[in-house]
């Protein structure tokens, strides 16, 4: 809203303008309780896990950053940077100062320490679980500012509501989900918000600020390639439709050259800053705007007839050096295999790359394309109001409505490419769907404020009329009032059914921590599941502090962190011949896996296995993706030995590779499944809906030393090596008797 | 015949520019001189690391970016302060200078903690 303009036209002015400063100041206070309220509702409707379950950390990656968080509050920052963590990736280890994204736990690390120091007695872990509401909230006010630039306060204020309830943005920063997004997606919106700003006042102050929210972003989140990608396609956009201006210039050349030093600041990008392909599209671009900065700058100082010649000249000479200069730099990217793009980029431009070539990012479930039922659940109504705001962006088209309808066509590409991207396009969505309800109502209102003043005036000047005019054409006047009426309860109905269904996919959808589990029973009670936190006890508790856990990836930092034992593969699967490796044993029979565990050195191998309850995420429905990560590396397993005709079963139909390897035998191992079910002994496998198809097997290699309540964490110990080699003995029959279901203290028995 | 028609216009262009630039004011000509300077800098590290090797390449690459930072935001601060934008005219010059410092600092600041 513009400031009032204090008038010297005399009273009667005075007057008109002192009620219109008096308007606007209450327009002020009525916009700031509505951001706080905004800034409340974004902050409790994240709330239902905290209620429901209670204040635990969700999910897997999670467990990482909380387990990084509490080093860096235990020990300090220099300790923090060059910490090299010995108890994952055994025996390799991982350098976190090096390969973690520090923003996030930074950022806790600093809320924890500063309300610590005024004795608010908060843990690491509430600061933890509540970082993802506080940062939701920052990122609605800052959507407030970026609408505010782009369209107006009251667009500003509907966008900022849409975001605080957008379920996308939700499932990612519920309390408890303590992961990277929870705050990149608040320095995402708030970099794009200070460059619409400088591009917008063309100030170096903003410009400085604006690289310093990318840098907050850079030390976030690894998407911050899209904001170093995005702004370079929008300068380009704007140059190449002829919008270019000294701001444009001031807006992006600081930004690329402050942006690069301090991207290369952070650890884990270095000097990827200068030499990946993901970074190239910047520099090209300020080589472009500072060639077109001084085209225009001869132009302003010469006559048009020169100006003719010094463009012929250029043309004719420039051109072959151009030309030399970009074959050396098609040769040079050109000699890298992948072209200079990471993996994960490559998957973003054609998303076929990763099936070919990296089996591991294309199992990764968050991954994969997703499908047309998850836009509507995830951003609902908007999907609908996106395309009318687009056109509202139109009208007029200025540089900041330009970049925002760029940044939804990218973010709509690659959130169709993958699911997890969603997110990104979450931010677009609000923004436009907020300019649009706040076109739609500014049209009507106006209509109303102008049918009102036609009443009044016969005939005005016929320019203004010429934009009412298309209104007018609205049937007749009270059906104007109708129909606004109608826009209104649509709205409400709109924010309502929103509502409900922000609340309803908050609440039902994606409060579930995934680390407790609960079911309904049949009198309508609620049943929790909390096997994996029962093995992790048990493991911390029952086991040595320097014995090694084997278990799929997905189950490393949890491990780590609840169970505090070091594991050889963890989420951050940046290794995948030792991810093959684990998944080769897995699918070896048990001699072969003994082996390939004894030389890591593997005390314990932890399965999950859902087939007694239902849980359908367990092992044995990943099977396939371990073989065909073994696979690729160890050419001896093949996946067609382990499907009959094509088709995967555990049944007795499947294929005696399947039949025998270490992973069936440890997932159903003592297959009577007896005291959940009455099944007397068939060993019927709910998740898959068959019998299995061998039963009452002995494991030879291994003991099973604990499985938990609900048979969803099965451990089993190592047997060490036979003192005698030679013929059966007695022994294997004795150690098998011994094993029960809680048993076996860790200690080695002396006579096995 | 042509030739020499292009060499003469080629240079009544370069007559016209050196006249059109003798004309700007002084504060902008001190400013393009900076700006020369700084880029001639960073063409000699350049060189420098052509012939000698790229090692250290944090130094390298600092010193180089500060360079071309410099330059930058001198270009900035002579567009915010030409009297002939008319963009920047209710922007007072002091306010272009302080915003220039500030950048300046924040750019050493991050070339002194990277250069090692």
């Amino acid at each position: 809203m513009a400031s009032p303009e204090s008038a010297v036209n005399g009273p009667t002015m005075t007057a008109g303008a002192a009620s219109k400063s008096l308007r606007n100041a209450f327009g002020g206070v009525i916009a700031f309780i509505i951001l706080v309220l905004i800034g409340v509702l974004a902050f409790s409707i994240r709330l239902f896990s905290v209620i429901k379950y209670e204040s635990v950390i969700h999910e897997f990656d999670p467990y990482f950053n909380y387990r990084v968080t509490q080093f860096l509050s235990k020990n300090g920052i220099y300790d923090f940077w060059n910490w090299f963590d010995d108890r994952t990736w055994y025996p390799l280890g991982r350098v976190i100062g090096g390969t973690v994204y520090p923003g996030l736990t930074l950022t806790a690390g600093t809320i924890w320490k500063v309300v610590n120091s005024l004795n608010i007695p908060l843990s690491v872990e509430t600061v933890c679980v509540f970082t993802a509401p506080i940062f939701s909230a920052f990122a609605s006010w800052a959507a407030y500012l970026l609408t505010k630039e782009v369209k107006g306060p009251g667009a500003g204020l509907t966008a900022a509501a849409l975001l605080a309830m957008v379920p996308s943005y939700i499932s990612r920063s519920v309390a408890g989900s303590y992961d990277n997004e929870a705050v990149a997606i608040f320095a995402l919106v708030f970099t794009f918000y200070l460059y619409i700003k400088t591009l917008n006042t063309g100030s170096l102050f903003y410009a400085t600020l604006n690289a310093l929210a990318y840098f907050y972003m850079v030390c976030s989140w690894g998407g911050y390639t899209f904001i170093i990608n995005l702004i370079p396609m929008h300068v380009l956009l704007c140059i190449v439709t002829g919008r270019y201006s000294s701001r444009l210039y001031i807006a992006y050349a600081p930004l690329v050259v402050l942006g690069t030093l301090l991207a290369s600041l952070v650890p884990v990008v270095g000097f990827n800053a200068v030499l990946t392909s993901e970074h190239f599209a910047s520099f090209l671009v300020f080589i472009i705007i500072h060639v077109v900065a001084l085209a225009y700058y001869i132009k302003g100082i010469l006559s048009p007839k020169m100006f003719k010649v010094a463009v012929t000249l250029v043309v004719s000479a420039g051109l072959a050096v151009c030309c030399a200069v970009i074959a050396i730099l098609i040769a040079v990217v050109a000699s890298s295999p992948t072209k200079g793009w990471s993996g994960r980029s490559l998957t973003l431009l054609d998303p076929t790359y990763a099936s070919k070539y990296i089996p591991i990012i294309a199992s990764v479930s968050e991954h994969q394309p997703p499908t047309w039922p998850s836009y509507f659940m995830d951003i609902n109504v908007l999907a609908f109001l996106v395309p009318a705001g687009i056109i509202a962006c139109f009208m007029p088209l200025t540089d900041s409505s330009s970049f925002v309808i760029l940044y939804i066509v990218t973010s709509v590409y690659f959130s169709g490419v993958m699911v997890r991207l969603m997110l990104v396009l979450a931010p677009a969505a609000c923004i436009l769907s907020g300019i649009a309800l706040s076109e739609a109502f500014n049209v009507l209102t106006r209509s109303i404020k102008n049918r009102k003043k036609e009443k009044e005036n016969v005939e005005k000047k016929p320019t203004p009329s010429k934009t009412e005019k298309r209104l007018l054409v609205l049937p007749l006047e009270a059906s104007v009032i109708a129909v606004l009426l109608l826009v209104l309860l649509g709205a409400f109905y709109v924010v309502f059914s929103v509502q409900v269904h922000c609340v309803w996919a908050a609440a039902e959808a994606y409060s579930a921590p995934s680390i407790v589990l609960t079911s309904h029973s049949n009198d309508g009670g609620l049943h929790v599941f909390d096997d994996f936190r029962e093995a992790y006890s048990w493991l911390s508790h029952n086991t040595d502090v320097d014995d090694k856990v084997a278990s799929w990836w997905d189950y490393g930092y949890q491990t780590t962190a609840m169970a505090n034992r070091t594991v050889l593969v963890d989420n951050n699967t940046w290794n995948n011949t030792h991810i093959a490796t684990v998944g080769t044993a897995m699918s070896s029979p048990e001699k072969q896996a003994w082996e390939i565990f004894h030389s890591l050195d593997v005390k314990y191998v932890l399965v999950v296995f859902g087939g007694v309850v239902g849980y359908p995420s367990d092992d044995i429905n990943k099977f396939l993706w371990m073989v065909r990560i073994g696979g690729g590396v160890f050419p001896h397993i093949k996946e067609p030995d382990y499907l009959r005709d094509g088709q995967y079963r555990i049944d007795a139909q499947a294929t005696p590779t399947m039949l025998n390897c270490l992973m069936y035998k440890l997932s159903y191992f003592r297959s009577d499944f007896i005291p959940i079910h009455k099944t007397d002994g068939k060993g019927f496998d709910r998740v898959r809906r068959t019998e299995i198809g061998k039963k009452h097997f002995k494991l030879t290699h291994f003991e099973e030393v604990f499985t938990t309540h609900h048979w969803m964490v099965r451990i089993y110990k190592l047997k060490p090596q036979r003192n005698r080699i030679r013929g059966k003995t007695k022994k294997s029959k004795s150690s098998r008797s011994v094993s029960s279901k809680r048993d076996v203290r860790g200690k080695r028995n002396p006579w096995h | 015949m042509g030739r020499s028609s292009t060499v003469k216009e080629t240079q009544a262009l370069f007559q016209s520019l050196r006249s059109a630039y003798a004309a700007t004011p002084n504060n902008l000509k001190i400013i393009d001189v900076f700006v020369g300077f700084a880029v001639l800098t960073a063409i000699i590290q350049v060189v420098y690391m052509a012939v000698v090797g790229s090692f250290p390449f944090n130094s390298f690459l600092s010193g180089v970016l500060s360079c071309i930072g410099t330059a930058v935001l001198a270009v900035c601060l002579r567009i915010q302060v030409n009297k002939d934008n008319k963009e920047f005219k209710d922007v007072a010059p002091e306010r272009a200078f302080a915003d220039f410092i500030l950048c300046n600092l924040v750019l050493h600041l991050v070339i002194m903690n990277f250069m090692g």
